[in-house]
């Protein structure tokens, strides 16, 4: 009796997740169905789902008329790049907090958190005028700056909330047989590291690949990423849906699948340790 | 010895964190101050005067600042009781057991990844366009009338846009809090005889109290400033209809070119984003005890 009753629920549950599953899902499933549309099919009422002509052509088009590799490029640079940097200064900060604590840890954590929750629009004007009169505006260094900074806290945080899993008695241990501080860096410190920080590198590209509010503001072509360069389809003369279907498709695969790796780093991430 | 070394390695280390963050923060934070006490236009430079606050009191009395709040509170709070109220279901369901999980897991996560400009305008063409769009042809297989989105109910359209954006992230967070949940209390409370509905009330609930109180913050503090998908859809209209305080800002600094409105504009935004930012910071701290 009572397994019969579990496979009913089993199979009721299944089949009421798959169905959440599927209808949330369903715009970016729709969106890579029309990417591989013709321009008429797109737009056709009723519309097709399986049965049309497939092509690829549109994903040959979005290069050809406006160079995507270019803002594909500057997409990987700007958020690598402001990755890279965060996590330079970030690396050093976290190790001293976690390792080094002081009375005043606490404290300084939680303000750099408070600088995260300062909302962009409140320096939106002395940033724009800093940026046009030191020639920043539209360059991928200007937004490389901005979003190493923006994300910083993020970035320390992180760290920290790994570093702090440590073991502490595992340096001791190491200081006790001699070993520098350096090497206890090196050989000790390292290695336990590795998974933290490729989830926090992980996590921050995805974070500065998908920002939209200083890129939208600060970059038009030169240094454009895609979230800007996918901006340019809103206008009504460039609405071409089923290219901005496949510029779209393009644009957000990569970090999809990213994104899927890092689902339990992302709470931890997102929470700053609030929830885990 | 040892200790006293590290001690100063660690505030030697800590420090360029700390002023790169602090200069972050102070520097544009005091010129904004700064300008929103001016009367200052990029149309007309050179005539800056001090004006006192009389940036404030123009923009706390222009009509579109309270259009524009009522927009913030009412996307902010529409957003929040969306990806909650179907966040919490469908966290309790993804917690059951599931023929593929993982997938439905994945599928589910996935427009968290996907950037703003890309949901926005995949929404309101693809989906919600009312001659072509997926939502207009259910419409009519139903025989109704299908809706002009943008034009008949532009902020309901970017509320949902900007729900599908956040249910991801409120419902990874309260399935990853379900999953922390004492499996034998509630085994004890099923060998008492408890329902599946007071095992939910007075066992999940309570646990879920946490961790919904940090999406709730946490949202909200992107949420008020909702940018990218207004943007991109409506520019903050038809008329001020999906202006938020945030996309005010940005039209009064760079479409009117009026840097000492919008910085006023900008501190109250900060204000607001404070009051949010105490709370979440207080109940972060207090985890950071435990």
């Amino acid at each position: 009796m009572a397994r019969k009753v579990t496979s009913r629920r089993l199979i009721v549950s299944t089949a009421a997740a798959w169905l959440f599953g599927f209808l949330i899902f369903l715009p970016i499933l729709w969106m890579v169905l029309t990417s591989f549309k013709t321009e008429l099919e797109a737009f056709a009422m009723p519309p097709t789902f399986l049965f049309f002509h497939w092509t690829t052509e549109n994903y040959a088009t979005v290069q050809s008329r406006s160079d995507y590799v270019h803002h594909a490029l500057n997409s990987i640079m700007v958020a690598g790049g402001s990755t890279l940097i965060a996590l330079l200064i970030a690396v050093p900060a976290a190790w001293s907090m976690a390792f080094a604590p002081t009375k005043r840890t606490k404290d300084v954590l939680l303000w750099m958190l408070s600088t995260k929750m300062m909302p962009p629009v409140g320096v939106l004007v002395p940033i724009y005028l800093i940026y046009r009169d030191f020639g920043l505006l539209d360059t991928r260094a200007g937004l490389i700056l901005i979003l190493c900074l923006g994300n910083l806290p993020i970035v320390i945080w992180m760290l920290f909330t790994y570093f702090k899993e440590i073991p502490k008695d595992i340096l001791e241990a190491a200081r006790m047989d001699g070993a520098t501080i350096g090497r206890e860096l090196v050989y000790v410190l390292a290695p336990m590291a590795v998974p933290g920080l490729a989830s926090t590198l992980l996590l921050n590209f995805i974070l500065a690949w998908n920002e939209a509010f200083w890129t939208l503001n600060l970059s038009t072509l030169d240094a454009a990423p895609l979230t800007v360069f996918i901006a340019s389809y809103s206008s009504p003369e460039g609405l071409f849906w089923a290219k901005l279907s496949a510029a779209s498709t393009l644009a957000i695969a990569p970090i999809i699948i990213l994104g899927w790796f890092t689902q339990r780093q992302l709470v931890r991430g997102l929470t700053f340790g609030a929830v885990k | 010895m040892a200790t006293q070394q590290t001690q100063i390695l660690g505030r030697v280390l800590l420090t360029p964190a700390v002023v790169l963050l602090f200069i972050w923060m102070i520097v544009p934070l005091a010129m904004t101050i700064y300008f929103s006490t001016l009367h200052y236009s990029l149309l007309d430079p050179g005539t800056e005067s001090f004006v006192g606050l009389e940036n404030f009191r123009y923009f706390l009395t222009d009509p579109a600042f309270l259009t524009s709040l009522q927009n913030t509170l009412v996307l902010v709070g529409s957003v929040l009781a969306i990806t909650i109220l179907l966040g919490t279901p469908l966290a309790l369901l993804l917690d059951q057991p599931v023929i593929g999980r993982n997938i439905v897991r994945l599928m589910v996560i996935a427009p968290f990844f996907v950037m703003p400009t890309v949901s926005a305008l995949v929404w309101k063409n693809l989906l919600m366009h009312p001659v072509s769009g997926l939502f207009a042809f259910i419409a009519k297989s139903f025989g109704a009338t299908p809706i002009d989105w943008f034009t008949d109910a532009p902020l309901v359209a970017v509320v949902l846009i900007v729900s599908w954006e956040w249910l991801p992230f409120a419902t990874l967070i309260l399935l990853t809090a379900l999953q922390s949940q004492d499996e034998e209390q509630k085994e004890a409370a099923e060998m008492d005889g408890a329902g599946a509905l007071s095992k939910f009330i007075y066992l999940t609930l309570p646990h879920l109290a946490r961790p919904i109180t940090v999406v709730i913050l946490i949202e909200t503090i992107f949420l008020l400033t909702v940018f990218a998908e207004i943007f991109v859809t409506t520019g903050g209209g038809p008329g001020l209809q999906t202006t938020n305080i945030a996309f005010l800002i940005y039209a009064q600094a760079l479409i009117q070119f009026d840097v000492g409105n919008a910085s006023a504009g900008g501190l109250v935004a900060v204000v607001i984003a404070n009051i949010v930012a105490f709370f979440l910071v207080r109940i972060i701290g207090r985890n950071l005890e435990a």
